[in-house]
Order: structure tokens, then C-alpha cells, then sequence
């Protein structure tokens, strides 16, 4: 029982990543209708802009706190700006491509991430500094760590942030609209371009967040760190229903509970395929996943 | 399309055509690649594993229309079972053999063990593709990736085929002319089949589904069967590349070398068996060009298929195919 509660704990700060990258997937997709490959590579992007802020702030700057916060924004930042330019150098041009060229591309924007990134920081794993010193609370069965609760609490802030603005704000308004239907929107005035900039500008942002969080959580980082949660996270968005963003939230915890779990009571080996196999059972049974409407589309 | 598909030829002249290519093949094999370094003699076996692996996927990708992001696990499955077909099999039977004997024993034995090796990828072909083809576009290519994934993390952990040890020890039988054997079978089959009704049909799935569905095509059955097709072949292509480096390890067969076939077929032009052919070549051999900038290899690499995409979405070749009629001066058809 112990054990079992434990790790539904580790399963949630796991999931919890796995939502914020999830979140941008669900987001893009439920605008473009495109699986943004390069997604994951965003959020390895982000890991890696937190670990040379840190790198060149921590002589500065003693408050670990402090730095996080900044080490974030500064990621999120970058990954925003980065997010923009993938998609108005890439993406945009193929807007009434085939869908197969989109797909290929983002898989191009992928692996040219990938091997820019081993080629400007490196292809070996890097240490990611202990920003906060790890100290564990026990609460009767539950122990929790410091790291974990930090995890826990960016994720909701940072969802309830974006639920807020897509909820509550005029571009919010526009995001739903468009994905609604572009042309529809576009005949209000809604200048379509701009909401999908935003689109990506917001999930990068996101993901980036959830690469500082894997870097505290997880310190080894390295350029092809991205493709593995980026497959877990898409396969996350998937489960809950894509283009959904409480279920990006809800398959994101389900994927790193079902993770945990498989590692603790299974095997470590098979970490990676549960995911998949989720995956499959998913598309199988439930197509438009668990909290996704059916739609009549045709492509 | 229509108009750019190549007349479909006589069963004699096809004959013919086999009959010079299997000619030059063991020609070739028997006296100018000896002569080669053993450097170039490896790209050019790489280059005719590529080619059937490309020209197989093209079948699902190009003339189905079906986006498959698995054609790497079919073809870790393949290669793995032919392998362990040939180490624990056919191996021990050659030994003593020598002479004659031996090339025809061994000779015989790689051909079976190259089927069975395809076969079993096509079953799994099977296996995956009834369930997985009923969805359609994205939602195929992450099935596709996940199935690809299951089996090789299915085969890391099974210790009959060394594991995550990977599976050492696989008799050298793959030879030149074995490769471009197979790769002109893979060509030859799929070329017809694509002349055939079963080709048109394919190409009606992947131009309009719901139309071909309407005209009476049962579509999952084309698919399915181009896709079990599609298996069978990358799964003999798996073999061969096996047996080649006596070494299989799950890390070559991850969802990466998918994408590289993926990229053969579409930057060769899907639905043009002559551009798939032209990209493994093309891309086998510009990485070792590449080599003098080694770690911009890979970078050059990725921007030229995002490049590609902008400017030439239809591939080298977009849907066309070589015909003879272009070598032919003032006779441009």
C-alpha cells in the first residue's frame, strides 16, 4: 500500500511533465491539425537555455529560488521566440500543403534541433545544477520531496495560467475560434496568422517550463533528451483526446502514473513500451481519447 | 497520374530484362567487386539494402497513400528471425561442407532464411495492419511508430536473440549479388503490381478513400496487403543487413531509421519507384561525402529535407518514372 501511494506520488510529478509538454501538442494540434514532431525538441531546447543561465548567473546570484524563477522565464523566453520561428520559417509556407508534407517537415525541424543542438552544446550528457537543495517531507504514508512539490505547483500554476488565458482573454477567444474553423474566424477578422504564432509562441513556452522542471527533477540533460518524453507527451495529448487541454492534463498524469507504475511493480525495461502500448489500445478502442468528442473529418 | 505510369510490358521482354540484370549481377559480383575496397563494397551494399527498403515503403506510402512510421520494426523482426533462423538452424548444417557443396548449401540455406525472415515480418504486417489501417492519416503514423517501438523492445528483451547484448555471431552470407538480387525482385514486384488492378485500386485509396470505398474497392484489403507487402520486403531487407554485419542491435532499428526510409521515399518523390531508387542511392553515398564535415553531417542532412519540403514537396521525381524514351534524342514523350 505504502509503495503503491509512493508511487502514485512519483507518477504524478512525472505526469505533471509529461502535461506541460502535452498541453503544447494539444494546443498546435487543435489549431493546425498538425503533430508538431519538433515539439519535444522545444522542451530540450528550453533544459538546456535553463542550464547556461544558471551556468552564468550562480556566481551572482546565491538564492536558488531566485534562479529558478529566472532560469524559467529566461527559458520560456528563448523557447517562445524559437517556437515563433519554426513556425513562420517552416510551417506557415506549407499552411495548404498536404498534410504528409507537414508532417515530414516537423519531423525535419525535429531532427535539425536534434543535431544543432549535439553540434552547439555538445552530444554528451550535461549535469544540470541542484538548484534547490532535496529535503523530503513525510506525512504519515506519504513522502513527498521538496523537487516533487515544486514540480507539482508549476505545472497547476503554469495550467491554471493558460486555462485562464484561453478561457478569459479576447486571444483565448481567438485561439477557440480558429480552431474552430480558420475560415469562419478569418471572415470575423481574426487575423489567423498572429493566433497561430501565439499558439506556438504559448506551447513552447510551456514546454520550455517543463525542461527546467525535468532538469531538477531528472539532472542529466542532453540534445536528444526530447525525443522520448516528446513521443510520451504526444501519446499523452493523444489518450486524453487531442486538442483537448484538460485531457492533455488528465493523459499526462495517467502516462507517468501508468510509468511509474510499470517500473515499480514490472520492470524497467519495459518503460517505454507501456507508453506505446497505451498508444495502441487508445487509437484501438477510443480514437478521439478519453475526453475527446468525436468529429467527422476527412483527409 | 495515369499518364505518367510506364506501359506495362510483355511478359517476354520483362523475362528478357531479368535474365540481363541477373547476367550482370553475378558478372559483376564474380569479377569487378572482388576488385573493389572493401570501403566502397559496403556502400554499395548499404546502398541496395536502402533501395529495397525504400521501394517497399513507397508501396504503402507512395501508392497506398498510408503513412507508416513502422517500417524499421518490421524490419528489426525480420532481420532478427532470419538471423536466429541462420545461427541456430541452417548454420550448423553447412559445417563440414566444402567445395560446390558449400556455395550451394549456403546459397540455399540464406534463401530460406531471408523468407523466413520476411515472412515473419509479413505476419506481423498483418497482425498490426488489420487493426491499425481502419485509422487514418496522423493517427496511422503514431500507431504505426508505436507498433514499430513494441517489437523492439519486445526483441531487447528476449534472450534468445542476445538481448540488449544484441544478437552477435550471424554467418557473413550477404553478398552483393544477393542484395541487388533482392532489391530488382522488390523493384520487379512492386512495379507490376502497381500496372496490375491491385495498383490501380491502391492508387484509387490513396487519391479519394471514401470515393474508392464508393466505387466498390475494399479499401482495408488493399491497404492491408499492400502494407503486409511493404513488411515482407523490409523484413528480407532486415536480413540481409544481418547477415552483412554479423551484429543486430534494437538501437539501429529505432523510430529514427524509419524516418530515414521515410525520407528516401519522399525526397525520391512518393509514388515514383525510379525516385526512391535514385534517393537510397543519393543518400546513402552523401553522408560519406558529408563525412569531411562530420558533425555538420547531420544538420546539412535535416535542413535539406526541411528545404526540400518548401520548395520540392513532390521529391526528385515527384509521381514520374525513368522510361527509356528520355535517353532517346528529340523523342521526349
Amino acid at each position: 500500500m505504502e509503495q503503491f501511494v509512493q508511487q502514485i506520488i512519483n507518477g504524478l510529478s512525472l505526469g505533471a511533465i509529461y502535461a506541460l509538454i502535452a498541453l503544447g501538442y494539444t494546443m498546435v494540434y487543435g489549431i493546425l491539425r498538425l503533430i508538431n514532431f519538433a515539439h519535444g525538441d522545444v522542451y530540450m531546447v528550453g533544459a538546456f537555455v535553463g542550464f547556461y543561465v544558471v551556468r552564468w548567473m550562480a556566481p551572482a546570484s546565491p538564492s536558488g529560488f531566485g534562479l529558478l524563477i529566472i532560469s524559467i522565464a529566461a527559458a520560456m523566453v528563448a523557447c517562445g521566440i524559437l517556437g515563433f520561428i519554426i513556425e513562420r520559417a517552416a510551417y506557415r509556407p506549407l499552411r495548404r500543403a498536404p498534410r504528409l508534407n507537414a508532417l515530414i517537415t516537423a519531423i525535419g525541424v525535429s531532427l535539425l534541433l536534434e543535431n544543432l543542438g549535439q553540434l552547439v552544446f555538445g552530444a554528451d550528457p550535461k549535469d544540470f545544477p541542484a538548484l534547490v537543495e532535496r529535503t523530503t517531507f513525510t506525512l504519515g504514508i506519504i513522502t513527498i520531496s521538496n523537487i516533487q512539490v515544486i514540480v507539482l505547483l508549476t505545472a497547476v500554476l503554469l495550467t491554471i495560467a493558460l486555462q485562464f488565458i484561453v478561457h478569459r482573454t479576447r486571444m483565448g477567444t481567438a485561439m477557440r475560434a480558429v480552431s474552430f474553423s480558420h475560415d469562419a474566424a478569418g471572415l470575423m477578422g481574426i487575423n489567423i496568422n498572429r493566433v497561430i504564432s501565439f499558439t506556438f509562441v504559448l506551447g513552447s513556452m510551456l514546454a520550455a517550463a517543463a525542461g527546467i522542471l525535468v532538469g531538477l527533477y531528472n539532472p542529466k540533460i542532453d540534445p536528444l533528451m526530447g525525443i522520448m518524453p516528446g513521443l510520451k507527451a504526444f501519446v499523452a495529448a493523444v489518450l486524453g483526446g487531442i486538442g483537448n487541454i484538460p485531457g492533455a492534463i488528465l493523459g499526462g498524469v495517467i502516462m507517468g502514473i501508468a510509468e511509474t507504475m510499470t517500473v515499480g511493480y514490472l520492470s524497467s525495461t519495459y518503460r517505454d513500451a507501456i507508453t506505446f502500448v497505451i498508444l495502441v489500445a487508445v487509437l484501438l478502442f477510443r480514437p478521439t481519447g478519453l475526453l475527446g468528442t468525436p468529429q467527422r473529418t476527412k483527409f | 497520374m495515369a499518364a505518367s505510369t510506364p506501359k506495362p510490358q510483355t511478359g517476354a521482354r520483362t523475362l528478357a530484362w531479368v535474365g540481363v540484370y541477373l547476367a550482370a549481377l553475378i558478372l559483376l559480383g564474380q569479377l569487378v567487386i572482388p576488385q573493389l575496397n572493401p570501403y566502397h563494397t559496403q556502400i554499395l551494399i548499404l546502398i541496395g539494402i536502402n533501395i529495397t527498403l525504400a521501394v517497399s515503403l513507397n508501396l504503402v506510402l507512395g501508392f497506398a497513400g498510408q503513412f507508416s512510421i513502422g517500417h524499421a520494426g518490421f524490419m528489426a523482426l525480420g532481420g532478427y528471425t532470419s538471423a536466429a533462423m541462420s545461427h541456430y538452424v541452417f548454420e550448423p548444417l553447412v559445417v563440414g561442407q566444402t567445395g560446390l557443396a558449400y556455395g550451394l548449401f549456403v546459397n540455399g540455406y540464406f534463401a530460406a532464411s531471408l523468407l523466413s525472415g520476411g515472412i515473419m515480418a509479413a505476419v506481423a504486417g498483418l497482425l498490426v495492419g488489420i487493426p491499425t489501417l481502419r485509422l487514418r492519416g496522423d493517427y496511422l503514423a503514431i500507431a504505426t511508430l508505436g507498433m514499430g517501438e513494441i517489437i523492439r523492445v519486445v526483441i531487447l528483451n528476449t534472450d534468445l536473440v542476445g538481448g540488449a547484448r544484441g544478437f552477435g555471431d550471424i554467418p557473413p552470407w550477404t553478398t552483393f549479388t544477393w542484395v541487388f538480387m533482392i532489391a530488382g525482385i522488390c523493384i520487379l514486384v512492386v512495379r507490376n503490381l502497381i500496372d496490375s488492378t491491385f495498383g490501380r485500386a491502391l492508387i484509387a485509396v490513396r487519391e479519394d478513400e471514401d470515393a474508392a470505398s464508393a466505387m466498390g474497392i475494399n479499401t482495408t484489403r488493399f491497404k492491408v496487403l499492400a502494407f503486409v507487402l511493404g513488411a515482407f520486403f523490409a523484413g528480407v531487407a532486415g536480413g540481409l543487413q544481418g547477415h552483412y554485419i554479423q551484429y543486430l542491435h534494437t538501437n539501429s532499428f529505432t523510430f529514427l531509421r524509419s524516418i530515414e526510409i521515410i525520407v528516401f521515399v519522399v525526397l525520391g518523390g512518393s509514388g515514383s519507384i525510379t525516385g526512391s531508387v535514385i534517393a537510397a542511392a543519393v543518400l546513402t553515398i552523401l553522408p560519406e561525402f558529408l563525412r569531411v564535415a562530420q558533425s555538420w553531417r547531420m544538420v546539412i542532412y535535416s535542413t535539406l529535407l526541411v528545404v526540400m519540403m518548401l520548395t520540392r514537396p513532390r521529391g526528385l521525381m515527384g509521381g514520374t518514372e525513368f522510361q527509356w524514351s528520355w535517353l532517346l534524342p528529340g523523342r521526349k514523350s
